[in-house]
Formats: structure tokens, C-alpha cells, sequence
């Protein structure tokens, strides 16, 4: 079959599934993931089949990629188009998304608990109580297909409307997911927060579309991106604020990444995000929506980056974009230290992480922030798996623990009086653990490897080579500035990795639950071992030719490949062993550092950081109190606005109350015309007609009186008038 | 056949008065007789509009299916139909309305007999406004929609309630709104009679295409039937358009003339509100699209930017209000007010634009404004039939007084979510469609309004998940543990067409927007 078929058939089997689970089986959870898995292997085949394709079956792809496309929308005199697109960019991201996707789906599987009976206690809306089947494991898969299919729709699509609309279909599955548990408070309120974030992105992404296209009057990628002419017209003509249009465009579409890759100022939905059940969190954080927003970045980069010349003085739009991605990327990393709960922590790393890719891309280096991407989508979907592996072993001690078995927990020695509050252990808070590494083997090993790729432990892990990458490209090109905050950042991330590691995973338990804790069934540990396998594999195809040893034994296929997607093929850079250096130098002090502050953390004692940062720890803790801010400052005027002044005042006083007085003085006007004009004057006027004969009548009648001797008077009377008027004056 | 083909316009406008007359004569006391005819007899003039669809070509310029009869030759108005590719959509949409208004309106108890004769009448009226081609037709069409409608919200809308009107004094809270809906709409009415007449006797015919041939080219003064004073045309012209725009900006309704719209969908009975959203809201849009741009180019053109400003206005403070709401259906009803500004927004870029070097993105602006008359349609009358489904079995439309009911009634709610997300303009679904393409053909003839309306698409967000969450989500509210909430078949039925069709528009607008396009290119491009 022509691959561009094969390409158009990639995201239909999630889409198709999701209609069946949703219209027919629902009722039966062994054919709804049947289903579902069965939709994503042949989605996953597919993709595979493309990829090789693409990848090792086309030479320039760059220049020649797999496309068709069909008009989708009359417009005047001719049509909008929208079709599929593989370029070498879309195979790489097609790779890890068909991957991570698929080992999110076989997770989920053990994850809800799957052959378990469903507890008569649990309700639709609210997690399970340990160990019982999820009630709504039909919908689960039902969701996390029609994600899928809008992820692979965004990955395939050849212009930027069709991404959109895969854009938003996440955004759409990302809020019911987030909200899956929407009994629960906190859950009803995050899935509204995750999506009107990342609107306030959207409609400014809209916007750059409504540009775009007016501007060139297509979306197509090819049309754009790869047309010199088009790039150099808008990188000329100006817009608005000094920018070109180029860089108008650009900024506004950025601004959907900003909201979609929860970059700042508008981060603060993903950590509430984690509400969802874990694999959404995986799916969410790490494989797909996230990643969106990278890719988006990675794909306008020639939008962006028009008017800018290797080595020369970035762009406005390139600065706009280095900056929020190196300020997030420190900005996330402090919060991430901060955290408790083992889920924030991932997601505040994943914050920071991806402000790595964002400002590499800002730099101006395309292929060290999709190199990046891609490492990460594989160790932090690891991390993210693992640490619900972790909280369902967690949980499963709680409920074992919970159950009355009060028994002594065997290899801990901690204080009696943690007992009293076992019922109530949060399975997520990583105080309440310890020592996991020998009751979830498979778990710690393949966490292990995850952390340390996120880490950037040098040379084994994936995450080392992306980020060195990042780092050689930001001092090479003299970018001092975003290298050391991105320094800075790593330092941190070490740090906080390695505090999440020991707290979790080392050490001795630090309450009975952690020492009930178990390890998972298989559905959940096989897709942390073939993760695993990437977390480390996937940095060997980046290795740079100059690399001292090592380098040039295995291609540099991330850059040939991957290289190719611009229209230019980028330089590879010098090597130098300053950020070699200074990468490995905070990747390991700041492991090193992890392990020595939190490796004797006992039982109910509070973090160690606590005394040593004081406020700034709590200010810290708190998010900065961005939430409380927002909330003061934002969200509450803006209801002010909605409820009391533009209803209440504006609607029901000025408006409805205009149109009363009007009424009002309508019938004013009526009661005045009647009491005044009408009753006095006109029928005062005919009453007076009337009134008057009858009261002339009346007077008349007096001599009316029907006696002939009082007519004789009267006429004797007129007579004798008549004639003493003609007889004395007439004369 | 050749009967149908020839006539056809006349038995899609008569089939339903007809029905009507044949309601009111049937026999015997049977009420649900009553309601499977009046659901039987609806069905005919959707059969005969998606014949008229079908046989519609977009190919052909000009009218198509036009009828034509002398009817009052003393001033020369005529019995004259036909339809475009902006009316035919319209005609569907209202033939396709009201069968399923009738089927949410079972259970209606009260006097089911004049309910239903009534909605068929109501039907007559608007289908007459979207076909008549001569303008005293129209206005006899558009005065008649108005009396049903009048009757629907007075006689069966929601028993509870009273509102306040000024210095405490306080009526049934539907006596008002049929009150204001009437007097308001009426007000504009007046000035489009007058504006008509005057029309009609400068250009000595009521025929709407002999109007819009000669109307923008006449010139002389006007002296008006033997009195002394004699207009300069240029005035005539001037108040005619004012008369016009302020009739269709009450339809709409344009803020600030909005007011009557929450009180009158908040008060109607379900099926009234599906209407009065899907259907009549349509025809002050329709009327700017049929009898303001092309009979004022350039008065339309002069006055774009007001229209523009107060089409943001709209789409802004539509869904500001509709945010600050706590009945669920008023927060619907407002939610009308927004989305229709969008509508305006794409006519006001188009009267400005067009005949410009901007004319491409004058007809795209244009497509989408005809587009989400029709999206409007269907996603404003499916979440009012969804209101109605709550409230029957809730008896309360506070918003407060929901609270996680997304178990009890599982269907219902995956109805409600995808209902909402077509209103809220959800990528694959049809608003968004519509709303993208009115962004994009606006964006660069009105750039600032534009990035302005962007806040109301964001608080459209907002709203919608308002009522999501706080109807489907969070914790169960004890209050109706044990009740049935669920939606049963004759309600799915009754929504069923209508997510099909968003589904389709959404994924697949060509065959609709091909049909709008070939027509506003000819007459905009």
C-alpha cells in the first residue's frame, strides 16, 4: 500500500474504537480493552510501517515528503486543504507517540485493577477503593482512545488547522481524563482549570491561525514553512509592536504552546492535572499533550526563526521563546524541590523539562530541543508509569493496613505513634515511603533508570545526551545567559530526582503501608521495562560525531534525520568540553546531593529542607502562590465582571431599567393623556355638547307646564314685545 | 412531479398551516393522537425541504424553485418565492427544528390540541420569511411568526416565578416575558413597515428582486402619496435603513437590544425556546443578509464599524452575563446572545469589505456567518431540549441545586458534554467551523475587534463548563440519590439528528458550506 495511504490510516483505528466502546460495549470491560489495544497495536503497526518508510525508505525526506491532501473547505474560489505529512520531524514524533501510547493502553489494563472484583462500596466518579476494579473502565479506554486519535491526527496532519483540531480534541480528552474522578471536589475543579489554561492559549492560537492564513492564504506546512519566498514576504512585512508578520504569527501561535506545554505564566494547570489516574497523568504529561506543544514550537520554528541566520542576533519571536522556555525551566525546577507528593514532583519536572525544549528551540537549536523531546517522552512516560505503579502498591498497603491487621510491620522500627494515622496514609505523599526498592523490584530498577535519564546521568541515559546537546548549542552560539540558567536548572533537577528516589525507593519504610506496599502485575511492569529500554536507547541516535571516544561509532541520526525537516540543514556545532563538562559536573552533584540530605529521613520527621530554606521553602511549597494570585487578581474580578456588572448592572438595571422607565413613562403618558386631555377636554368636550342640551332641555322644560293659560301669557308677552319694538324703535 | 418541482416552496410553506388546520379539526379528545399527528404531519415539509436540498443546484445563479402569483395587484405586491444558498439552509433547519420540537413537546399536558396547532403555524411564519421575495410578503411572514410564539410563552411556559418591573411592581415571570418579547419585537416592527411602504413606493413595486436591481441607482425624490412634502432620496434611504437595521438588530438581537432574548428563552416551554434560539433569532440575521447589504452597499458599508463594534460587544458581554448566571437555562439563553455576535461580527466584515481588495475574506466571513446561523440552530437547540430534560425531572433549573449527576444519568450526560462542546466550539465539531471562519475573514478587516471577540470565546469556555460541571460534576448531591434522571428514547430521538449533524459539519462542512459559499461569492465576491 502507498504509505501516504498508510499515513491516513493511522489515527482512524483509536477514533474507530472509541465510537464502539462508546455505542456497544461498553457493558463488557474484557472487549472494551480489547478493543481499544487491539485499535492501538494496529494504529501502533501502522506507524511503525511509516516510520520505516520514512525514515529508511526515502531518501530527502525533507525535501520529498509522504503528503496528500483533499479540499476540505470552500472558501470564495478556491478551498482550504487538509491532509497528512511526513517529514522527518513527524516520523521521530509519530515514533514515540505510537510507543509511549502503547505501553500507556497495556498499563491501564493492571492499572484499574483489571480481573479484580468491582467492591460493592465503589461508585462511578471516585476511585476505587484498593485493589477493586475500576466501575468505569469501558469509559477509561473509550477516553484514552479518542486521545490517542487526536495525538496521532496532530502528529499526521500537513497543515496547522488539522493540528488544531487534533489539538483540541486532547484538550478535550485531557479534561474529561484529568476529571475522570469527578466525584471528587478537587478533580471537578482541575479539569476546569487544565482546560480554560490552556484555552487563554488557544484563542490567542487561533488568532496567529486567522493571520496565517490571511496572510498567505493557506495552513499548509509545506506552503509556509518550506517556501522561501512566503518566509522572506512575511519576515518583511511589518505587523504590529515592531514585528514582522512573521514573528506576529509566530508569537500567537507560541502562545498555544505556552498554554498546552503549561510553559509560564500559565503552568498552573498541569500539577492540579495530576488528579487524573496515572496513566492519564503518562499520557498527558509525557507521550502526548505536552509534547503537542513542543512540537508545534518545533514545527513554526521556521515561522519564528524567519530573518535569522545561524549565529546572528535572534529574532524578537526567537527571544520571546528562548526566554519563557529558560525561565520556566529554572522557574518549575525550585517548585519541583519543594513537593511531597510523588506525581507534583513528575509534574513539575516535566514543566522544567519542557522549557529545556523550548528554549533550545528558541536558540535556535531545532534538533537538540526535538531530540529532547523525544528522550523525554520516553523517561518521563517511565517515571510517570512508575510512580503509579508505586501509588498502586502504596494503595494496596493502605488497604491492607487499613483492613485492621495491626500487626508489626516487618523491617521497620520507626515510632509507634505513626500508627494511629495509617487510615488515612497518602499513597502519593513520598514522606509516607521508604524502602520500596525491595518490595517493588521491577518498579525501583526501571524508576531508577528513569530518574537518572531525567537526571542527565552521563553517558548511559538518554536524557544526557539530549540535554548535552541543548547545552553545546547554547554556549556554542554564545548564549550564556539561557546556559546558565539551563545549568542551573539541571542542578536542580538532579537534586530534586535523586530526593524523589532515596525518599521513595531507599532507606526504610516510613509507615506500615509503605511496608505492606507490593509489587504490580505484569500489564504494569512490562511497559516499564520496554520504556526503560528507550529511557536509555533513545540517546544513542544522537550522539555528535566529535564526541571524544565514543563519537562517530553510532550515526548521528537525530541530526541527519531529523536535521533534514529544514529547509536549510543546520551546522553541526564545534564540540567544546566546557558545557560537556558542566553537564556532567551538575548532573552528578546534584544526584550526589539528593542522597545525601534525604538518605536518613525518618518517620514523621518533616523535610530537611524545611529548616534549612525556611520561608523560601514554604514560598516554595506554596507554588510561589501563583494559584492564590491568579485567583485574587484574575479569575475573581473577572466573575465580578460577569455576574455584577454585566448582568446585574449593566442587563437587569441600565438596559431592562431603561426599557421599564419607557414602559413606565408609556403609561404615564397614557394615565396623563386620559386623566387630562381625554376625560376633560375630548369627552369633556362632547359631555358638554350633550350635557349642555339636556341641561337647556331641562331648563325649557320649566315652561313646558301644559297649561293653556300660561301659553297665552307667553305669547301675549312676545307679542306685545314685537310690536312695542316695531311701533317705538323701528321708527 | 412536475407539480412538486413547480410548487414546491408553496407546499413546504403551507404543508405546516395545514397541518395546523387539520389539528384542530381532528376528532375526539385523544390526546396522544393529537401529538403523533402533529409529530406525523411535521415530517412532511422536512421530507419536502430535503427534496429541496437535494434538487437545490449551487451551480445556478439567482433564485431557484421560484414561484411567482399576482396576490395584491392594487399596490403591486405580489406572491413571489424562491430560494438561495443562503435561504436553503434555512429552510432545513427549520423543517428539520420542528418535528423535534414537537417530539420534546409529549409532554406538554395543557391544551395539547392549540399547542400543537400553534407550533405549526409558528413554522408557516418563519419558513415564509426565509422564502418571501417580495417585501410586503415578508412582512406579512414576519408578523405572523410573532403571535404563536406570543401564545407559546404566555400560555405555556414555565408556571413558576415572577419578575419584578421597576418600583416593586411584579408580574408572572412569563406574562413579562411574553410581554416584552411581543412589544419589543414589535417596536421594530413598526419601523420595518414604514420602511417598507416607503421602499415600495419609491421603487413602485414590493418585488424584492426588481428592488435590489434598481433601489441603490434611484435617485429622484419621493412624494409620498399626493402630500405636499416631497423626500430627497438620500433621506428616504437613510431612515429606511435605520428602520431595517434596528427591526433585524432586536431579532437578533444586537447588544444592547438583547434584553427580551434571556427573559423570553428562559420563560418558554422547551420546545418554544428550541425555536425561538434555533430558528427565529435567525431572521434578523437573515433579514440584514437579504434586505441590508444588498439594498444599502453603502450606508451598510459606512455603519460597518458600529455594527462590528457592537457584534464584540455581544459576543463579550453575552458571555460575560451567561457566566454570571445560576438558572441553567437563562445561562443558555445568554449563551445565545454570544454566539449570534458571531454571526454579526461576520456580517458587519462583510458589509465593510465588500467590493474591496478585501473581498476574499469578506465571503469567507460571510460563509461563516451563514454557517453559524446554522450551527446555532442545532447546538442552541440542543441544549435547551437538555435544559428541559433536567428540569423535568428536577423540577428546578438552579444551577446550584444539580451536583454530580453524571452517574445517575450516565447518556444524558455524554449527550450534554458533546452538546456543550459543540456549542463551546470544540475543533471537530461544527461551531468551530463557523467561528473560524468568521475570525478569519474578520481578523483582517476589523484586526482589533477580533483579538477583542477572542475574550468572549474564552469566556464561552467558562460558561460552558460552568454548567458542565456544575450539573454532571463533583459530589453527589443527596437530593436525588434514587431518582430517574435519565434521558429516555423519545428524548434521544429528538436530539439524535442534531449531534449528527454537528458531527457531520464538523468533520465534514463542504456539503453545506459549498451550497452557502457559491451563492455569498455571487453576491459579495
Amino acid at each position: 500500500m502507498r504509505p501516504e495511504i498508510l499515513t491516513l490510516l493511522i489515527p482512524l483505528p483509536p477514533l474507530l474504537a472509541f465510537g464502539l466502546i462508546v455505542l456497544f460495549t461498553n457493558r463488557s470491560n474484557r472487549l472494551s480493552h480489547s478493543v481499544a489495544i487491539g485499535a492501538m497495536l494496529l494504529s501502533w503497526a501502522l506507524a511503525m510501517a511509516v516510520f520505516v518508510i520514512a525514515a529508511f525508505g526515502t531518501p530527502h525526506l525533507g525535501e520529498h515528503p509522504i503528503e496528500i491532501s483533499f479540499p476540505w473547505l470552500p472558501t470564495g474560489t478556491t478551498s482550504l486543504s487538509l491532509g497528512v505529512l511526513i517529514d522527518p520531524l513527524s516520523a521521530a514524533t509519530l515514533f514515540f507517540v505510537a510507543w509511549t501510547c502503547l505501553a500507556i493502553f497495556v498499563y491501564s489494563v493492571g492499572y484499574h485493577n483489571y480481573g479484580q472484583r468491582r467492591e460493592a462500596q465503589d461508585q462511578a466518579g471516585l476511585p476505587p477503593h484498593g485493589g477493586g476494579l475500576e466501575p468505569m473502565y469501558a469509559r477509561f479506554f473509550a477516553f484514552i482512545s479518542l486521545f490517542a486519535f487526536g495525538m496521532l491526527t496532530l502528529v499526521v496532519s500537513d497543515n496547522l488547522l488539522l493540528l488544531f483540531v487534533g489539538w483540541e480534541i486532547m484538550g478535550l480528552c485531557s479534561y474529561l481524563l484529568i476529571g475522570f474522578w469527578f466525584g471528587k471536589d478537587s478533580a471537578k475543579k482541575a479539569m476546569v482549570k487544565a482546560f480554560m489554561t490552556t484555552r487563554i492559549g488557544d484563542v490567542f492560537m487561533l488568532l496567529g491561525l486567522a493571520y496565517l492564513y490571511s496572510a498567505t492564504g493557506t495552513l499548509n506546512y509545506r506552503a509556509i514553512l518550506a517556501n522561501e519566498e512566503v518566509l522572506h514576504h512575511l519576515a518583511t512585512t511589518p505587523a504590529f509592536l515592531g514585528l514582522s508578520v512573521a514573528g506576529a504569527c509566530g508569537i500567537l501561535l507560541f502562545m498555544g504552546t505556552v498554554g498546552k506545554s503549561a510553559q509560564f505564566p500559565l503552568h498552573v494547570w498541569l500539577p492540579d492535572a495530576m488528579e487524573g489516574p496515572t496513566p492519564v497523568s503518562a499520557m498527558i504529561h509525557a507521550a502526548t499533550m505536552v509534547s503537542a506543544g513542543v512540537y508545534l514550537t518545533l514545527r513554526i520554528f521556521p515561522l519564528l526563526s524567519a530573518g535569522w541566520h545561524e549565529g546572528g542576533a535572534l529574532t524578537p519571536a526567537m527571544l520571546v521563546v528562548s526566554s519563557v522556555g529558560a525561565f520556566t525551566a529554572l522557574f518549575a525546577a525550585t517548585i519541583a524541590v519543594a513537593q511531597n507528593d510523588i506525581k507534583r514532583v513528575l509534574a513539575y519536572s516535566t514543566i522544567s523539562q519542557l522549557g529545556y525544549m523550548i528554549a533550545a528551540v528558541g536558540i535556535g537549536a531545532f534538533v537538540a530541543g526535538a531530540f529532547h523531546l523525544i528522550t523525554h517522552a520516553f523517561f518521563k512516560a517511565l517515571l510517570f508509569l512508575g510512580s503509579g505503579s508505586v501509588i498502586h502498591g502504596m494503595e494496596h498497603g493502605v488497604a491492607a493496613t487499613s483492613a485492621g491487621a495491626a500487626h508489626a510491620v516487618p523491617g521497620q522500627d520507626g515510632p509507634a505513634g505513626e500508627h494511629k494515622t495509617h487510615a488515612h496514609v497518602d499513597p502519593q505523599d513520598m514522606l509516607n515511603m521508604g524502602g520500596l526498592r525491595s518490595k517493588m523490584p521491577r518498579t525501583f530498577w526501571t524508576f531508577l533508570i528513569g530518574g537518572f535519564a531525567l537526571a542527565g546521568f552521563p553517558l548511559l541515559t538518554a536524557g544526557f545526551w539530549s540535554k548535552d546537546e541543548i547545552f553545546a548549542e547554547a554556549f556554542a552560539n554564545g548564549r550564556l545567559v539561557v546556559f546558565g540558567v539551563l545549568a542551573l536548572a539541571a542542578l536542580l533537577t538532579a537534586f530534586y530526582t535523586m530526593r524523589q528516589i532515596t525518599l521513595t525507593f531507599l532507606g526504610q519504610p516510613r509507615t506500615e503501608a509503605a511496608g505492606h506496599a507490593h509489587e504490580s502485575k505484569w500489564t504494569m511492569t512490562l511497559p516499564l521495562i520496554v520504556l526503560a529500554v528507550f529511557a536509555v536507547g533513545a540517546g544513542w541516535v544522537g550522539i555528535p560525531h566529535d564526541f571524544p571516544l565514543i563519537g562517530g561509532l553510532l550515526p548521528n541520526w537525530m541530526h541527519d534525520f531529523v536535521g533534514g525537516t529544514l529547509l536549510e540543514h543546520p551546522h553541526p556545532i564545534e564540540f567544546s568540553p566546557i558545557p560537556l563538562l558542566t553537564s556532567v559536573a551538575v548532573s552528578l552533584l546534584g544526584l550526589l546531593g539528593g542522597w545525601l540530605v534525604y538518605r536518613n529521613v525518618k518517620a514523621g520527621a518533616p523535610d530537611p529542607l524545611v529548616r534549612a530554606l525556611g520561608p523560601v521553602y514554604t514560598l516554595l511549597h506554596r507554588k510561589y502562590y501563583f494559584d492564590e494570585l491568579y485567583d485574587r487578581f484574575i479569575v475573581s474580578p473577572a466573575y465580578w465582571l460577569a455576574e455584577t456588572f454585566t448582568y446585574r448592572f449593566v442587563d437587569r438595571k441600565v438596559i431592562d431599567g431603561f426599557l421599564h422607565t419607557v414602559v413606565d413613562v408609556a403609561g404615564r403618558l397614557g394615565s396623563f393623556l386620559r386623566g387630562y386631555i381625554d376625560l376633560p377636554i375630548v369627552n369633556g368636550a362632547g359631555d358638554l355638547v350633550g350635557e349642555g342640551v339636556k341641561r337647556a332641555g331641562r331648563s325649557g322644560r320649566v315652561i313646558q307646564t301644559g297649561r293653556v293659560q300660561g301659553y297665552l301669557v307667553v305669547g301675549v308677552a312676545f307679542v306685545a314685545v314685537l310690536l312695542s319694538y316695531v311701533l317705538l324703535v323701528r321708527p | 412531479m412536475d407539480f412538486l418541482n413547480s410548487h414546491l416552496l408553496s407546499l413546504i410553506l403551507f404543508a405546516p398551516a395545514a397541518a395546523a388546520l387539520v389539528i384542530v379539526l381532528l376528532p375526539g379528545p385523544n390526546v396522544r393522537r393529537v401529538r403523533w399527528a402533529a409529530f406525523g404531519l411535521s415530517l412532511i415539509p422536512l421530507a419536502l425541504s430535503i427534496v429541496l436540498w437535494v434538487g437545490y443546484d449551487s451551480a445556478v445563479a439567482g433564485y431557484q424553485f421560484t414561484e411567482q402569483a399576482v396576490w395584491y395587484a392594487a399596490i403591486n405586491a405580489g406572491y413571489h418565492l424562491g430560494v438561495d444558498g443562503i435561504s436553503v439552509p434555512m429552510v432545513l433547519l427549520t423543517t428539520l427544528l420542528t418535528p423535534l420540537a414537537i417530539l420534546i413537546s409529549f409532554s406538554i399536558e395543557k391544551n395539547v390540541r392549540g399547542y400543537m396547532a400553534l407550533f405549526l403555524l409558528l413554522e408557516s411564519g418563519m419558513l415564509g420569511v426565509f422564502m418571501a421575495l417580495d417585501l410586503f410578503l415578508f412582512f406579512v411572514f414576519w408578523e405572523i411568526g410573532l403571535v404563536p410564539m406570543y401564545f407559546l410563552i404566555n400560555q405555556w411556559g414555565s408556571e413558576k416565578g415572577e419578575r419584578e418591573y421597576g418600583r416593586g411592581k411584579v408580574m408572572s415571570a412569563r406574562t413579562y416575558a411574553s410581554y416584552k418579547f411581543l412589544i419589543y419585537t414589535m417596536a421594530g416592527s413598526l419601523g420595518l413597515l414604514l420602511a417598507i411602504q416607503m421602499i415600495g413606493s419609491a421603487a413602485g413595486t414590493f418585488d424584492l428582486v426588481t428592488i435590489t436591481r434598481v433601489f441603490p441607482t434611484l435617485e429622484g425624490p419621493l412624494s409620498l402619496y399626493g402630500l405636499p412634502i416631497a423626500l430627497p432620496m438620500a433621506t428616504v434611504k437613510a431612515i429606511a435603513f435605520w428602520a431595517f437595521v434596528i427591526a433585524f438588530a432586536i431579532k437578533v438581537p444586537v447588544w444592547p437590544f438583547h434584553t427580551w432574548l434571556p427573559d423570553a428563552h428562559t420563560e418558554a416551554p422547551t420546545a418554544g425556546s428550541m425555536i425561538l434560539a434555533g430558528v427565529l433569532l435567525k431572521l434578523g440575521a437573515y433579514g440584514f443578509l437579504r434586505l441590508v447589504l444588498p439594498l444599502y452597499p453603502q450606508q451598510a458599508h459606512d455603519y460597518a464599524g458600529i455594527l462590528a463594534l457592537l457584534a464584540v460587544a455581544a459576543i463579550v458581554f453575552g458571555a460575560f452575563a451567561s457566566w454570571g448566571q445560576s438558572d441553567f437555562k437563562r445561562l443558555v439563553a445568554y449563551s445565545s446572545v454570544n454566539h449570534m455576535g458571531f454571526v454579526v461580527l461576520g456580517i458587519a466584515a462583510a458589509a465593510y469589505a465588500r467590493g474591496t481588495m478585501s473581498a476574499g475574506d469578506a465571503v469567507i466571513a460571510l460563509n461563516g456567518a451563514v454557517l453559524q446561523m446554522f450551527n446555532h440552530g442545532l447546538s442552541a437547540a440542543g441544549m435547551f431540549l437538555l435544559v428541559g430534560v433536567i428540569y423535568e425531572r428536577t423540577h428546578t433549573r438552579d444551577l446550584k441545586a444539580y451536583g454530580g449527576l453524571f452517574p445517575l444519568a450516565p447518556i444524558y450526560g455524554g449527550i450534554l458534554i458533546f452538546t456543550a462542546m459543540s456549542s463551546l466550539g470544540l475543533p471537530g465539531l461544527n461551531g468551530f467551523v463557523s467561528e473560524f471562519m468568521v475570525v478569519r475573514g474578520a481578523w483582517p478587516i476589523f484586526t482589533a475587534y477580533t483579538a477583542v471577540a477572542m475574550l468572549g470565546l474564552l469566556i464561552t469556555g467558562i460558561y460552558i463548563l460552568k454548567s458542565v460541571r456544575q450539573v454532571l460534576h463533583g459530589p453527589l448531591n443527596e437530593a436525588w440519590k434514587g431518582h430517574a434522571l435519565e434521558i429516555n428514547a423519545r428524548e434521544i430521538l429528538a436530539i439524535a439528528p442534531l449531534m449528527v449533524l454537528m458531527l457531520v459539519i464538523g468533520v465534514w462542512p463542504a456539503w453545506i458550506v459549498g451550497v452557502i459559499n457559491a451563492t455569498v461569492t455571487r453576491l459579495f465576491g
